[in-house]
């Protein structure tokens, strides 16, 4: 509240549409206070660009407390930026310092198309939850929640890997653009409890296949999903994946 | 038009039994020939649609966002309140029923509030079969915590993402009727405007947010689950993106709002710290279940807090002012939302507040971490204490945190009868948007508990009743004069706030309307404030078509132009809260007139004149007419709310 305020010195990639060509624009902000967050120091931003009558930086953002999945940026190089265990809408300037340049790009990955500037369209996500990534029960007729007693060890993991926001951090860090952190989530979270065991075949087959076909990477194990994911969704979520994948195949 | 509340006679318990096996079905063959538009993919939204599509109609399902996965019932922390009485400490349907009525200080149905109660149960069963990770004892059954406004454990909860873990389900069970094709999902896409054809909902019209095309859409039946309206405010807790339009759009079509003024300030969120602050972060509420909210009894201390002269810390126990556990001994910490919240800005008002502007209370836990350890705390609340030090920068396991009341839900709504309907046939509103369960203030673990049970268990019977008149209405052309005329309307209203052409950006009105509505439509409300803000909302209307500059054109990703029609929505909303405010003379949940209260600063009902649920009849340029529903309590003794 009494720390002095930042200046900065902005490059952030602009692209008018999704078949324009793109560039970095470099901006100067001023007096930006150490408290505000990352996304507030771009509304500043913005809200100069509006005063001076020019378009607006757009990007994705909406619940700004870390949760909805929506916002995302590649900060210095890093998805979320340089703290660990956040995403960007939770990024505070304090991690910043006077003077310093900072480079905002768009995730960049094949299957996710820059919408403009730094939005990107994501949906390939939701297809791929489509494929499989639930339990096949439709509203009604299902037994009393307590009927099925579930290991607290158990349920405590599967909502380890149910933390998953959707974001596409795990994607922008990877250098072949994998998936497999995002779909291993969801594979494990249903894996791990015996409500998603009955279909765990199908599932973990029809999401790999539609993964592929979306035209995701494929994993090398280098684990820059896990050290850039907001919500620290662990590694061993793939291995877990690549096991049910065996299985299913093994029959 | 008279309102009809369509309650079905009978006792309580079996009203809604009476209804479902009473009202009209529609057969499997007619219903691939019905169309539902579903609004909106939060709890209420995503499981309607889900529930739809498994049973058979055409639905089809629009978002804002990039995905359904992103609407803001995900960020709802504390839990589920369900009547399960797992925990065997004397839980039922009717407490849950009366702990609601009771919590919305006499201002809800019986009938919807009892059938809420009813389905609660169901709503777990049906998470639990999806897959949702609730927290777990030992033994491998469910763990439930207490929450505000209940002498009980019946929340259930996943960690302190209970929302997430809810609407990823019914995000899930959406998934696989969109993989069957039952439903088609619009991303990116909002609702601008309702079509009526010959007075029943027939469609909408829509912007696609990547490209600006305007489309029109047909649907049998429109149901809007668009959230609530606490945007108003500017700061909230709510979304960025959350906004009042589908609802204003409804109501200026015809569906008559209820209750505008009841708006929830929410006690625990973390303190306004800048001008350039964009939202309000919410803590859980179940935070009070282990955090003891104080702030010190002598002023000077509180002064010398406030310059950073002492550390909370350096407060001995004597010296600290429990105001909640004084005021209320028997609910202590865990009185509902708005008298918490109440409390601490009558500490704050008396100038007993902390932080660097005095707007703050304290939220401690040091008592609960020496009684049960760092580790349980850490289990409990390990990423909410995260989040705040992330925000706030100070840990909260060795200092107490800071905490204020912001807007955070809205009660009022799009008036619907039992059905679930709203004033315009054919038009539902489920969810925040509808005004129907909470009364003038909602208990926590609530608000999922209805969005769910609205869109699993009771919409999905209830749009049957009107759609079985509707299977010799065969799918309508878009081309329709109906459409083409509201699509042109829409167009025309864009049109004109991008001609504006002014010369102050879309933002700098919203912050002006949330001042104006956080000082004058706040948490203490008089005759004099009320009439000022709506003076000041007309003025800064009227500046706002003229002065307000939106860059681009319709025919882009455009965000500004979203952000400038939704603007313009919450600057009549703000208007209608405040004459709504004005309207009703009497202090209740969340609306607190200071004319009326007791000696004790309780909030005073004046049952006489106000038990009833104002509507508002849109009437163009004129003032909106008010008609009144009354309140029948039947089953349940009116009392004066007492949790002391």
């Amino acid at each position: 509240m009494e720390s002095k305020g930042l200046n900065l010195t902005l490059k952030i990639w602009r692209q008018e549409n999704a078949k324009a060509k793109g560039k970095f624009v470099t901006y100067e902000v001023k007096n930006i206070s150490p408290d505000c967050s990352f996304l507030e120091m771009l509304d500043q931003l913005n809200e100069t660009l509006v005063e001076k009558f020019e378009m607006p930086v757009c990007f994705d953002h909406d619940c700004r407390e870390g949760i909805c999945g929506m916002c995302s940026l590649y900060i210095n190089g890093r998805p979320h930026g340089n703290d660990s265990g956040v995403t960007t809408c939770q990024l505070h300037m304090r991690k910043f310092k006077d003077g310093d340049t900072i480079y905002i790009e768009p995730w960049r990955a094949k299957a996710f198309p820059v919408i403009r500037d730094l939005v990107v369209d994501r949906s390939a996500f939701d297809k791929i939850i489509q494929a499989g990534g639930y339990v096949s029960v439709n509203t009604g007729g299902v037994p009393d929640a307590n009927a099925i007693a579930i290991r607290k060890e158990n349920a405590d993991l599967a909502m380890d890997a149910a933390q998953c926001i959707g974001c596409g951090a795990c994607v922008a860090a990877c250098k072949n653009a994998s998936a497999m952190l995002f779909v291993s989530a969801k594979v494990s979270h249903l894996a791990l409890l015996p409500q998603g065991k009955i279909e765990a075949k199908e599932r973990v087959e029809a999401m790999v296949s539609r993964m592929d076909e979306l035209g995701f990477g494929n994993c090398s194990n280098t684990g820059a999903c896990e050290a850039e994911c907001p919500k620290e969704i662990k590694i061993t979520n793939i291995a877990r994946l690549n096991r049910e994948y065996i299985c299913s195949k093994l029959g | 038009m008279s309102l009809n509340s369509k309650i079905p006679s009978g006792p309580l318990e079996q009203k809604w039994s009476y209804y479902k096996s009473h009202q009209n079905l529609v057969n499997p063959a007619n219903k691939r020939k019905l169309d539902v538009i579903v609004v909106g993919t939060g709890l209420a939204g995503a499981s309607a649609a889900a529930s739809l599509g498994e049973l058979g109609f055409n639905v089809k399902v629009f978002c804002y966002q990039d995905s359904p996965r992103r609407a803001h019932s995900i960020a709802a922390q504390g839990g589920i309140n369900a009547a399960k009485n797992y925990p065997n400490d004397g839980d039922s349907v009717y407490r849950l029923f009366y702990d609601t009525i009771k919590g919305g200080d006499y201002r809800a149905r019986e009938a919807n509030v009892y059938r809420l109660a009813e389905v609660s149960g169901n709503i777990i069963d049906q998470c639990v079969a999806q897959g949702v990770p609730f927290a777990r004892e030992y033994g491998g059954l469910l763990d439930n915590r207490s929450f505000g406004g209940a002498q009980v454990s019946r929340t259930f909860y996943a960690r302190g993402q209970t929302g997430q873990q809810l609407l990823l389900g019914a995000y899930s069970a959406l998934s696989r009727q969109i993989e069957k094709g039952t439903v088609k999902m619009y991303n990116r896409t909002e609702m601008l405007d309702v079509v009526l054809v010959d007075g029943k909902a027939r469609g909408i019209i829509t912007r696609n947010l990547v490209t600006g095309a305007i489309e029109r859409h047909f649907g049998h039946a429109v149901v809007l689950a668009t959230g609530g309206y606490g945007n108003v405010f500017f700061l909230s807790t709510n979304a960025m993106g959350s906004n009042g339009s589908a609802a204003m759009q409804a109501y200026r079509r015809g569906a008559y709002f209820a209750n505008p003024c009841f708006a929830q300030i929410h006690p625990t969120c973390i303190p306004v710290h800048g001008d350039y602050q964009s939202k309000l972060t919410l803590m859980s509420e179940s935070l009070r279940n282990d955090g003891r909210i104080w702030v010190p009894k002598d002023k000077t201390v509180s002064e010398k807090l406030r310059k950073g002269l002492m550390k909370p810390t350096d407060v001995k126990e004597e010296d600290r002012d429990y105001y909640l556990e004084r005021r209320y001994p028997a609910f202590g910490n865990l009185v509902p939302r708005d008298v918490a919240s109440r409390a601490a800005k009558e500490r704050c008002d008396a100038g007993y507040g902390v932080g660097a502007t005095g707007l703050a209370v304290y939220l401690d836990f040091s008592t609960a971490i020496q009684r049960l350890g760092k580790h349980v705390i850490e289990e409990r609340y390990g990423n909410l204490f995260q989040m705040y030090e992330k925000i706030v920068d100070e840990n909260p396991y060795e200092t107490p945190m800071m905490i204020y009341p912001a807007i955070h839900y809205t009660m009022g709504g799009i008036w619907v009868d039992y059905e679930l309907m709203t004033t315009i046939p054919g038009l539902y509103a489920i969810g925040e948007a509808n005004f129907s369960d909470h009364g003038a203030n909602r208990l926590g673990a609530s608000a999922l508990m209805q969005g769910l049970a609205d869109g699993y268990f009771i919409l999905p019977y209830t749009i049957q009743n009107y759609l079985a008149g509707e299977i010799r209405t065969p799918r309508m052309s878009t081309d329709a004069a109906e459409f083409v005329k509201t699509e042109a309307e829409v167009k025309e209203r864009i049109k004109k706030i991008i001609n504006i052409k002014g010369k102050h950006s879309v933002d700098s009105f919203h912050k002006r309307l949330g001042h104006i509505m956080w000082e004058y439509v706040g948490m203490g409300r008089t005759r004099e404030s009320l009439t000022k803000a709506i003076e000041l909302i007309v003025a800064l209307r009227a500046e706002y078509w003229k002065e307000v500059y939106v860059p681009g054109t319709n025919d882009e990703f455009n965000p500004e132009l979203e952000k400038a029609l939704r603007v313009a929505d919450f600057l009549e909303l703000g208007e209608m809260m405040a004459r709504d405010a004005l309207n009703r003379e009497e202090s209740c949940g969340g609306h607190f007139r200071e004319e009326y209260q007791t000696e004790d600063g309780e909030a005073l009902r004046n049952d006489d004149k106000f038990m009833y649920a104002s509507a508002w009849e849109y009437k163009g340029d004129a003032a909106p007419e008010m008609h009144k529903e009354p309140l029948n309590y039947e089953f349940i003794e009116v009392k004066q709310r007492n949790y002391k």
